[in-house]
């Protein structure tokens, strides 16, 4: 198998077996790094230890195989996806495979987050090798029962067989290769001896799920467990003066009313840093109660006196200041190639855009929460974060508590888009249960969730393209945010290497609003700006706008830069894919078309949108992707994550519109703040280009080339560019929607 | 607190709440009921939709006051064994992502399809743009609506 020169992983290849109590192997291992020499393996199930190993597999006598697998699951679909690998590789049938959701015990997690896409472009590689080195020791011992060579062997469906054609279950030798040493050089299997991978593997908790079984973090309850709601500064830049009580403990099962935030200041003033905290240093007016709905009662019957302790920030003071980043203040260069300056000057025409997107709130449908059981002895966490070990360590942290006595449970996470990677709920939940000695949820209503969020941030991109004898000679993109700017190998994206005189600069605004990830960050609204340019430059070169980036590509083909990590070859390909398959520029009279194209999370995307009108409106009918993420390890699983990718990418690009005034958010709960919804989506139609490289993201790429395929579409139909998101404000700006 | 009796999927069931409390809240804190999700509190999401007398209703805005007289069904209650044809066309079509909408969904679609057994995809459309996704797994919702009706009828 051909190995992307970036997916190559180092990885000592330790697993350790034991023999349960009950009957059976189990099998420990670690993604990415090898278990402690001295670890030792539990022999009961009830006792699996997550300190040395973070993941477990159970086959039983009856050769009934279980995988313990505490990936975070937040609807990208790894919780089915990863055990494929495994199973593929122990060769197993997927019908006698169970997967159980793996219990954190934080202190030597490696990868327990869901973030970035990365869980399978990680796993790939570890989680066969750990399959395939089982089998191996289940083939060793049939060899040793039967006295014959292992190499003699063959072993598939959960079943050995001898040369005589005798057969033994998996189950019957468990014991045996228990005991065994564990193999080194491990082969695995060709990509087209695969019966598992690529196969159409339904979500593991589909029956669960649609049957309303608990799995979510707010579906825990813990015995004696109390509720808590949190009334924070209902505006960024405010702190809490004093609150009067007595209205919400009129409440019926309201039980008390405290305050919380000596434990963030003193983290926050002892220099502690760690990128999952993003907390007021306010107080903050907690009420506990007996029930949920009394929390919310009491929340609302409480009346607190706010103090400005910052400046109040407000939309138009973003506008202005992101404006004057865009006018050259304070930039830092990303990347810089050949002689910009020299380009622009010597240019047949200059042409620059201005493309402008506002904070946009994550809005998972289960809201924030935690539960939290803080005693002297230890410490119990459950619900769902994306960033489980990093949450641990803060706890332990912000409460001096030995990290080992910490204890954290994941539970499914009903959505993250990014806003699950920052455990202040997590560290709200333990300090509210550390004050009052009690096992505790902290709840979150929308109003909570939506108006103390952690916000994509508002983002600004200024792009300047030189255009000479036909040809772009020279590019130059200005990126101005709240917050914080593109990262890692963001600036290296197309159309780096494919123009020779290429810069890129970034400058952000320090704003006390909190903002953070939010599915595929930067490029989620970068791709937007970029492929909207590139359609405008092939209009002004009459250029097909899909020919004029398979031009640019030739260029990146050959690149010896090492920071380029986008394939020319690759995108190549599945541009011509979604070319073929959106029968581009091949539709019929009333259909207008849109292309856009984008790498990000190590997966290459293109899409193309049709749209038709329909009395006077534009109705995006159809979009159609292509996608290559080398192997498809779950098509369906797959399909799914590229059509909510590119629904989600549309509906933000179209509706997405978050403001504030004076430090306050403009919208609380979806009456103000519009999602798209079932009557406003196009069909999806996902194409995967077929190719044997390992696996790569999938839960974000899908999203950033969708808004750029609309707003080209949409001018395409009515001869009119948007700018600026949300694109239903500029539509109806315009007279498009009459 | 008061106590009321509601008839909860079949069974009547004794609670003590206030008579403000809304049914969502009644159904998970005090009942149990945790398939029946909250999402907005508002009626603008549609997680937390059961039946009442057979019609989709959003139980965070249905105080436990008003319901003694009325049949609540919730997805707990849908089926027997999570047979009912919508829930099987969920799984046939693999729809959910996350899947904490799900649950409210398939309850406005089978009391949709109850109603309308054989739904044109755009009355589809308008009788499930009341239910968010914020997966976006519409394409999926949609067809598994129509697989539905073709199994119920």
């Amino acid at each position: 198998m051909k190995l992307h020169k970036k997916d190559n992983f180092s990885r000592r290849n330790f697993l350790k077996t034991s023999v349960l109590a009950g009957g059976g192997m189990l099998i420990g291992f670690n993604l990415l790094t090898a278990c402690k020499l001295e670890a030792k393996m539990p022999v009961d199930i009830a006792n699996l230890n997550f300190n040395d190993f973070n993941a477990f597999i159970k086959i039983s006598q009856e050769g009934y195989v279980t995988i313990f697998s505490p990936n975070p699951e937040i609807g990208q679909g790894v919780k089915t996806s990863m055990p494929m690998l495994i199973a593929e590789e122990l060769d197993v049938e997927w019908k006698n495979v169970t997967v159980a959701q793996g219990v954190l015990d934080t202190n030597n997690y490696t990868r327990q987050v869901a973030g970035g896409s990365q869980s399978i472009r990680f796993g790939w590689d570890a989680l066969r090798q750990t399959g395939a080195t089982a089998k191996q020791m289940l083939v060793n011992a049939a060899a040793v029962k039967w006295n014959v060579a292992a190499s003699t062997l063959k072993a598939s469906k959960g079943i050995i067989t001898n040369q005589n054609g005798e057969t033994l279950g998996y189950g019957e030798v468990v014991t045996a290769a228990a005991l065994l040493e564990v193999p080194e050089n491990i082969t695995l299997k060709e990509v087209k001896e695969f019966t598992i991978i690529g196969q159409e593997i339904v979500n593991v908790d589909i029956d669960k799920i649609i049957t309303g079984k608990p799995l979510f973090g707010l579906d825990y309850k813990a015995e004696g467990m109390v509720i808590a709601t949190v009334l924070r500064p209902p505006s960024f830049g405010q702190k809490l003066i004093s609150f009067d009580a007595s209205e919400a403990k009129k409440v019926k099962g309201v039980i008390d009313v405290i305050t919380i935030g000596d434990k963030v200041r003193k983290y926050a003033e002892a220099g502690k840093n760690n990128w999952t905290v993003k907390l007021s240093k306010s107080d903050k007016v907690v009420v506990i109660a007996a029930n949920t709905w009394a929390a919310i009662k009491g929340k609302k019957a409480l009346a607190a006196v706010w103090e400005n302790e910052g400046q109040l920030e407000s939309t138009e003071d973003h506008e202005k200041a992101l404006m004057d980043i865009l006018e050259g203040k304070n930039l830092n260069t990303n990347r810089e190639d050949g002689a910009v300056e020299n380009a622009f000057s010597t240019a047949d025409k200059v042409i620059e855009k201005t493309y402008h997107s506002p904070f946009l709130p994550h809005n998972c449908m289960e809201p924030m929460n935690f539960y939290a059981n803080v005693t002297a002895a230890k410490i119990h966490l459950v619900g769902p974060v994306q960033t489980p070990e990093y949450a641990a360590k803060v706890v332990a942290d912000l409460l001096e508590f030995d990290l080992d006595k910490i204890h954290l449970e994941m539970t499914r996470m009903g959505g993250g888009f990014g806003r699950r990677l920052y455990g202040d709920f997590v560290y709200e939940a333990a300090e509210i249960s550390n004050l009052i000695k009690k096992p505790v949820k902290l709840v979150s209503t929308r109003e909570d969730d939506m108006t103390a969020g952690i916000y994509k941030p508002a983002v600004k991109y200024r792009i300047k393209a030189a255009l000479k004898d036909g040809k772009v000679t020279g590019y130059h993109l200005i990126e101005a945010a709240v917050g914080s700017n593109m990262y890692g190998s963001i600036p290296n994206f197309f159309p780096a290497g494919c123009i020779p005189n290429y810069k890129v600069q970034t400058g952000n605004y320090k704003s006390n609003i909190t903002t953070g990830a939010w599915r595929a960050p930067y490029t989620n609204f970068l791709a937007f700006a970029e492929q909207s340019f590139f359609d405008e430059l092939a209009i002004e070169l009459n250029i097909d706008a899909i020919q004029l980036r398979l031009d640019l590509l030739q260029n990146v083909k050959n690149t010896t830069d090492d920071r380029i990590e986008y394939s020319g070859q690759r995108m190549e390909d599945t541009i011509k894919l979604v070319r073929e398959k959106a029968g581009w520029g091949k539709t019929k009279a009333g259909v207008y078309q849109g292309f856009s194209a984008y790498y990000s999370h190590n997966t290459h995307v293109a899409e193309v949108a049709d749209i038709e009108i329909k009395d006077g409106l534009p109705i995006i009918k159809k979009v159609t992707v292509a996608v290559d993420c080398g192997i498809v390890v779950n098509p369906t699983g797959a399909r799914n994550q590229v059509e909510g990718g590119v629904l989600d990418g549309i509906g933000h690009a179209m509706y997405g519109d978050f403001s504030f005034k004076d430090g306050q958010p403009s919208d609380s709960n979806f009456d103000g703040y519009r999602l798209i919804r079932m009557n406003e989506t196009p069909k999806v139609e996902v194409h995967f280009v077929q190719n044997n490289n390992s696996p790569t993201g999938l839960g974000e790429p899908g999203l950033p080339p969708a808004g750029g395929a609309v707003a080209n579409a949409m001018n395409a139909a009515f001869g009119k560019r948007i700018y600026r998101q949300p694109f239903i404000k500029e539509l109806n700006k315009s007279s498009i929607l009459g | 607190m008061p106590n009321y009796t509601l008839n909860i999927n079949g069974k009547k069931v004794a609670v003590s709440a206030d008579e403000d409390t809304p049914l969502l809240w009644v159904l998970r804190d005090e009942l149990d009921l945790v398939g029946t999700k909250f999402g907005c509190g508002i009626a603008q999401c549609g997680a937390c939709t059961v039946h009442v007398n057979g019609i989709a209703t959003r139980s965070c805005q249905m105080q436990v006051s008003i319901l003694e007289d009325v049949k609540i069904t919730t997805i707990e209650g849908l089926s027997k064994d999570g047979k009912h044809p919508v829930q099987e066309a969920w799984k046939e079509i693999d729809v959910p992502q996350c899947g904490y909408c799900q649950t409210g969904q398939i309850m406005t679609a089978s009391a949709f399809l109850a109603e309308n057994k054989r739904p044109s995809g755009e009355e589809i459309r308008e009788a499930m743009k009341g239910n968010i996704c914020r997966c976006a797994s519409y394409n999926r919702i949609e067809k598994a609506v129509l697989v539905a009706s073709e199994k119920m009828s």
